[in-house]
This record gives structure tokens, C-alpha cells and sequence, in this order.
């Protein structure tokens, strides 16, 4: 198959979806993925990320705006697109009687051009739990299971709805690298998460999702570089905020004042830092619990929550 | 890389072995599958010996076996599809297997067909055992008989979709089939066949969906069914079946209420 680099494998537009009781949960959703890409949603619970994914995976009908998956609608043209796609839902979904063998042999007998099961098992770390019943798994190996699953027919397009919930850091990492090495070999992967650091690892592109609404999207670089990077210490003895040099001259955005701890927002990390390390060398005091760091993810996600919660948030988006 | 395509059939299949599996190791709907028919017809038995069935045309054997029958449509495929498809449902298994490549039908089919083969085996079974037990004469129009038994094979696994429908957790399922399991045995001629009771009542149960079942298993065997009462009876058995056709259509929940 010819693999277009610019061709985009899901184009949402628009997107709306209403639940029975009239609960938007998905309020005019535009983005779209392309070949061989990793896009995060990323959001706090109940921002309709599942309710996203759960639309482009074709489950239901959307209210409104259109989706192609792929070039097809997923939800009215199910046969064209469910061959080419794998799908790993938020939990479970699996018989509790059924020993992980059954059920992986059960799913492969229902996708086509499954691969052999104990090689995707393998894959997973699963090899050694071949006989043992769903309902002995832990949380984690039934992630392992369903991601498992999600592989036997060797997707172009692979949904992962929070695949790491209730994995170890061990196994985090593990199922982290797997998903990169399917980008790598051209699975254009959609996966939502409320881990910021496993968006800030895998995610090529990603959109910050806030009360069924995008509030942000871009590749992580784009997101975090519109967020001040943050610097916090400990004032000395006998010194007060006024003592510090003029902190606009700094570069400093803003400041607060806990106790005697001192956190500065600033856009110029290295002028403010060095600024106040040159000051506080001079006064010859040391900055107790000094901590400089760079603005993240984190900062973006908490700075749109805020900022949403706080009124109008319009939807920032970056070229990419 | 396998390049192997799948068909409803084989999809159908890999589900159907699957569900068989669990089956067998749901002990409680087992027994009551496998048991509940076998003893019944007993308890029929009995209260058969106190009507007065030569008049109206009957044998023991012409009682019991279509009431055997219907057990085991009840018991080993409605109620148990019932209590299966509801569990299903609420592990999110249905759910799931909508993400594949599994149409709807093929999900509810393919999940029915243990259980439905379980009522054909079973029903075979207890036909061979009457004819030998109760000395039944060779039936004249067997067609007849087998004719009823696929339709209510068909129409049970209907109404079982349609009541799971209903039925929002696996204990509800223990409760919501008993309505229609009640008024089946006793309204369409299974415990009390409809030639005894007064024509009125009778003629409102011919409307039941277990009745034209009953009717035409027990015509292949007595043999004095016309041609006319065989088409209406197939007819009332089609008009159910097509109704629960368009009422899961309508009203079936592939994902537990939150």
C-alpha cells in the first residue's frame, strides 16, 4: 500500500454528540490525523474524550458533524472500516469465564487477517497467562488483553482509550514502546489518556479537550510553549519579596507570596533564574528548596482548567 | 502476513464456540437447562392421567411430549439466552464486539445459537425417549412437528432478545423471562391443552406465542390437523417472530444504563 504522508486517516469536523437525558457531551469537535501519527485527547474526566472516541470508533451516531475514518463513515459504512481498525475500549469487555487463550482465540476468529494469537499475546506479556481466566486477571493484564486484542488484526487505524489505566510504571512504559514502534511502522494511532506524561512521550499532535469543547491542540512543543515556566524557593531569613530585584525587570509575569515561599511565572526562564541567582550570590544567602523547571504539559492542562472555569476559553490552535 | 478474510459465518462460529464454552460453566442456567425439561414432563404426566384426554382426541404421549418440548424451548433457550445475553451486556462484551468486525445480527445470532442448539438436541432427545417410553404410535405428519419445533426455535430466541431488552442487570434476568415462561405453560397447551378448556379462552390463547408451537408439534403426531389450522398457526408464529425482529430492532441495549 502506498502511504501518502500527508493523507489524513481521521477527519473530524463539527463533531457533536447529545446522550437519551439531552447532556452534550461533545460540543463541535474539529481535528484530524494523519498517516503514521500519534494524537493524544487529552482532558479531565467528563470532558468527552470517550464520548469522542467512542463516535469515531462508529458505536454510535453522531448528532451532528461529520467523521471520516479512513475515508469512510464509521458508523454507516461499519464493513468498509472495521477490517482496518482495532479497537481498545476504556474497560473490559471480555467474558469473566473465558480464559485469555478462549478469548483471544474467539476475537481472532472475528477479524480478518488475524494474526497468530500466542504471537500477539507474546507481544503483551501475556504468554504465561494463556490458561489462566479473565476474572483472575489484574486490572493491568486485562489492559495488556484488550491492547492484545486490539493488534490481531494489524490495524492501519488503532483506537486506545486509556490503554495504561492500571499499569504499573513498568508495564506503562512497556505498552508506551509498543505504541511507538506501531507508529514507526506506519499505525496511525488515536488514544486518549489523562496521563500528561504519556502524551508528552507518544503524542506527535494532541488536543486538550475541556467540557466537550477542544481548548487547545498542537504538538506538545506548541502547547507548552505558550505557558510560563515556573521558579519557587524559599526566601531567607529576614528578607521579604521587596528585597528581590524588581521582578518585571526579571522577565517575571507574575508572583506569589505562600508563607516564605516565593513562586515566580515567567516566559524568559534562563533571564529570571539567572537574575535571581546572580542577586541572591551577591546578598550572599542561599534560595532554600530552589526549583526551576520549564513549562510542561501539566501547566497547559491546569492553566486551560483554570482559565475555563474562570469564563471563555477560546480555542488556541497552532499550525502544523 | 495471513491474509485470511472472515464471513458472518465464520464469524458467527468463532462467537458461537465461545458462548458454548461459558455454557458449560454456568452451572446454575446448566442445570436448570438440562434438568428442568427432563422433569417436568413428569409432573405433566400426572396431572394429564386425571383429564379426560380420549375425549378430547389425545394420548399420554401426545400431552407430554409437545409439553416436554415447550420446557425445553423455555428453559434451555429463552430464559437461559435471557440470563447470557444480559450478562453479556453488562461486562461490556456486547459492546465490544460491536468495535469488530461482527455485524449486529451476527452478535445476536451467533450468541443465541448454543443455546438454541441446545433445545433442538434436547427436544430430539425427549422425542425419542416418549416413543419409547410411552408407547406413541408413528407419527403421521412428523413434518408437522419439526416445522413447529424450528419456528419456536427461531421465535424463542426472538422473544429472549426482546426481553433481555428489558432487563437491565443479571439478577432482573432471574425475574423478567417468568411472565411469559407462566402464561406459556399454562395458556398454550402445554400443561392443559387448549381442546379442554372453554372455546372462548381457548380461542384467545391461539394467540399466544408459544400456542401455534404447541399445535403444530403435537399435529405431526395426532395427525389431525387441517390444513387450514396449520397455516393459521403458522401464521400467529411468523407475526411473533417478525415482531420481535422489529422490537430489538427498536429497543435493544447493546451497553448497560448508567
Amino acid at each position: 500500500m502506498e502511504a501518502n504522508e500527508h493523507e489524513h486517516v481521521i477527519e473530524v469536523t463539527d463533531l457533536r454528540r447529545v446522550y437519551g437525558g439531552g447532556f452534550e457531551a461533545v460540543r463541535g469537535v474539529d481535528f484530524s490525523v494523519r498517516r503514521g501519527e500519534i494524537f493524544a485527547l487529552l482532558g479531565t474526566n467528563g470532558a468527552g474524550k470517550t464520548s469522542t472516541v467512542e463516535l469515531l470508533e462508529g458505536l454510535a451516531a453522531p448528532a451532528g458533524g461529520r467523521i471520516r475514518v479512513l475515508g469512510h463513515d464509521p458508523y454507516t459504512e461499519r464493513a468498509a472500516v472495521r477490517p482496518r481498525t482495532g479497537v481498545m475500549l476504556q474497560e473490559g469487555g471480555f467474558p469473566s469465564e473465558l480464559t485469555v487463550a478462549e478469548t483471544a482465540r474467539m476475537w481472532a476468529g472475528c477479524v480478518s487477517g488475524a494474526r497468530p494469537e500466542l504471537e500477539v499475546l507474546t507481544l503483551v506479556g501475556l504468554k504465561t497467562k494463556t490458561g489462566v481466566r479473565v476474572k483472575q486477571l489484574s486490572g493491568g493484564q486485562r489492559r495488556r488483553l484488550d491492547l492484545a486484542l486490539a493488534l490481531l488484526g494489524d490495524p492501519e487505524v488503532l483506537f486506545l482509550d486509556e490503554p495504561t489505566t492500571g499499569l504499573d510504571p513498568e508495564g506503562r512504559r512497556e505498552t508506551w514502546e509498543l505504541v511507538s514502534a506501531l507508529r514507526d511502522r506506519g499505525t496511525t494511532v488515536l488514544l486518549t489518556t489523562h496521563y500528561l506524561e504519556e502524551a508528552e512521550f507518544l503524542a506527535d499532535r494532541l488536543a486538550i479537550m475541556h467540557e466537550g469543547r477542544i481548548a487547545v491542540t498542537g504538538t506538545p512543543a506548541e502547547v507548552t510553549a505558550s505557558e510560563p515556566s515556573r521558579i519557587s524557593f524559599e526566601l531567607p531569613e529576614g528578607y521579604f519579596v521587596g528585597d528581590l530585584p524588581p521582578l518585571a525587570e526579571l522577565g517575571v509575569s507574575d508572583h506569589t507570596v505562600d508563607g516564605r515561599t516565593v513562586r515566580l511565572r515567567t516566559h524568559e526562564l534562563q533571564r529570571a533564574a539567572t537574575g535571581l541567582l546572580v542577586w541572591a550570590e551577591r546578598a550572599g544567602v542561599e534560595l532554600h528548596r530552589l526549583d526551576v523547571r520549564s513549562a510542561s504539559l501539566e501547566e497547559a492542562f491546569l492553566g486551560i482548567a483554570k482559565e475555563a472555569a474562570a469564563g471563555a476559553a477560546p480555542t488556541k490552535e497552532y499550525a502544523a | 502476513m495471513s491474509t485470511t478474510v472472515t464471513t458472518p459465518m465464520s464469524r458467527m462460529t468463532a462467537l458461537a464456540r465461545a458462548e458454548l464454552t461459558l455454557l458449560g460453566r454456568t452451572k446454575g442456567t446448566l442445570f436448570a437447562a438440562l434438568f428442568v425439561p427432563l422433569v417436568l414432563p413428569v409432573s405433566a404426566r400426572e396431572a394429564a392421567g386425571e383429564m379426560d384426554l380420549a375425549g378430547a382426541g389425545l394420548t399420554i404421549g401426545t400431552v407430554v411430549l409437545p409439553a416436554a418440548i415447550g420446557f425445553s424451548l423455555l428453559f434451555a433457550v429463552y430464559s437461559a439466552l435471557v440470563g447470557s445475553l444480559v450478562a453479556r451486556r453488562e461486562e461490556l462484551v456486547l459492546k465490544r464486539l460491536r468495535t469488530g468486525e461482527l455485524r449486529d445480527g451476527e452478535i445476536l445470532a451467533g450468541s443465541a445459537l448454543p443455546a438454541a442448539a441446545t433445545g433442538l438436541v434436547q427436544s430430539l432427545l425427549l422425542a425419542a425417549g416418549c416413543f419409547v417410553l410411552l408407547d406413541m404410535s408413528a407419527p403421521p405428519a412428523v413434518y408437522l412437528s419439526v416445522l413447529g419445533l424450528l419456528l419456536g426455535l427461531v421465535m424463542c430466541v426472538g422473544l429472549a432478545t426482546v426481553t433481555a431488552s428489558f432487563t437491565r442487570t443479571s439478577e432482573s434476568a432471574q425475574v423478567t423471562p417468568i411472565p411469559l415462561m407462566f402464561l406459556s405453560v399454562m395458556a398454550s397447551g402445554m400443561m392443559v391443552p387448549l381442546e379442554i378448556l372453554p372455546e372462548k379462552v381457548a380461542a384467545v390463547c391461539e394467540f399466544l406465542p408459544l400456542t401455534p408451537v404447541m399445535t403444530l408439534v403435537r399435529g405431526g403426531f395426532t395427525g389431525d390437523l387441517s390444513a387450514g389450522e396449520v397455516l393459521g398457526a403458522v401464521a400467529v408464529a411468523v407475526a411473533w417472530t417478525a415482531f420481535t425482529v422489529f422490537a430489538v430492532r427498536r429497543w435493544f441495549r447493546w451497553e448497560p444504563r448508567r
